[in-house]
């Protein structure tokens, strides 16, 4: 059997640890690309209600509309061995569906953000949704072909990124590439828990989570 | 419910019934939001009554007789996280899963546990 099943939390022992990592980036930046890099791609359909300014007014009226979207998330899993597996997501790019968000950072240990730097304001929103909620994230610099070749230091003033946030370069196509952002994600993620630790050791009441 | 075979569930077909037909219109599951990457598991040797579970119960309780996350569950059964965490909410109330939830990042056992997932990356 793969994993010990319990619904009892704490102890290590056979407990499985699932990791959750997140795909983020503006639309069309090379997500997919990355997750599918990893590892075989399958699709997660979610259906998400629709905010509906008329809802509850009109019950009858509302049995004709459309209530909900469907929306499709890039899903992959490494196994790094028995009971420890990785979960990739890749977060859905178009704007409108960030409600779907929250749901998926919840319990995350990271996000590589995928920039594109032909359109680095394309990934302002992602980098922005890690920093206010404290999850640790790495942006990885998509080099496409024909892209000019940014030095990561520029990068990181042009989304004026706290210097602790590791900028790597990445091919999304290239497996080693992807392979290499998603160590300097989990290396990170080490490094902000460990810290987080100590500011909590130490009683700093300013810890956020 | 009516109880067809679970033909359907085949991946050519499509999805024949909307999905929320299959949760008899619910659209929330009665407990807490399940996390994607909880992982759930059929509790053995329990037969499950005809009368309170559908082919769509039935198809969860064969994927969980190894441990399987939600999300494989929905990716799996090509069903939406929404069905798939009703469906999961309604087996858990006939004591038919358990359910073993992810340990929050900052909780982590130790260290060691991040630092063997690296090791384990370099070896891909």
């Amino acid at each position: 059997m793969a994993y010990a099943g319990s619904d009892r939390a704490g102890g290590t022992g056979r407990m499985p640890v699932t990791i959750k990592i997140l795909i983020a980036g503006g639309f069309g930046v090379g997500k997919t690309t990355l997750v599918g890099s990893l590892t075989e791609i399958r699709p997660l359909r979610t259906e998400e209600p629709l905010s509906e300014p008329g809802a509850g007014v009109d019950r009858l009226d509302g049995v004709e509309r459309k209530r909900t979207t469907t929306v499709a998330l890039d899903f992959g899993r490494i196994t790094i061995r028995e009971n420890l597996v990785i979960y990739l997501f890749g977060t859905p790019g178009q704007e409108r569906f960030w409600f779907m968000w929250d749901e998926l950072s919840r319990g995350a240990l990271g996000a590589i953000v995928l920039a594109d730097t032909r359109r680095l304001s394309d990934c302002f929103a992602s980098v922005d949704y890690f920093e206010q909620r404290g999850i640790p994230f790495v942006v990885g610099v998509n080099c496409f072909d024909g892209a000019r070749r940014y030095r990561g230091e520029s990068v990181r003033a042009a989304l004026d990124l706290d210097p602790r946030i590791p900028v790597v370069m990445c091919d999304a196509r290239q497996r080693t590439s992807c392979r290499d952002a998603l160590i300097a994600l989990v290396e990170h993620a080490l490094l902000v828990l460990r810290r987080r630790a100590e500011r909590a050791a130490d009683g700093d009441p300013a810890l956020t989570s | 419910m009516p109880s067809p075979d679970d033909h359907w569930l085949d991946e050519e077909a499509g999805p024949v019934v909307r999905p929320y037909a299959l949760t008899r219109g619910r659209t929330r599951p009665a407990g807490e939001a399940l996390d994607l990457i909880a992982i759930i598991t059929a509790v053995r040797g329990v037969r499950p009554d005809p009368s309170s579970v559908g082919p769509e119960h039935r198809a969860v309780l064969r994927m969980c007789r190894l441990p399987t996350s939600v999300a494989d569950i929905a990716a799996d059964l090509d069903l939406p996280l929404g069905v798939v965490r009703i469906l999961l909410g309604d087996l858990a109330e006939l004591s038919l899963i358990s359910i073993h939830h992810p340990i929050p990042p900052a909780r982590l056992p130790d260290a060691d546990i991040l630092k063997e997932v690296v090791d384990g990356l370099r070896r891909l």
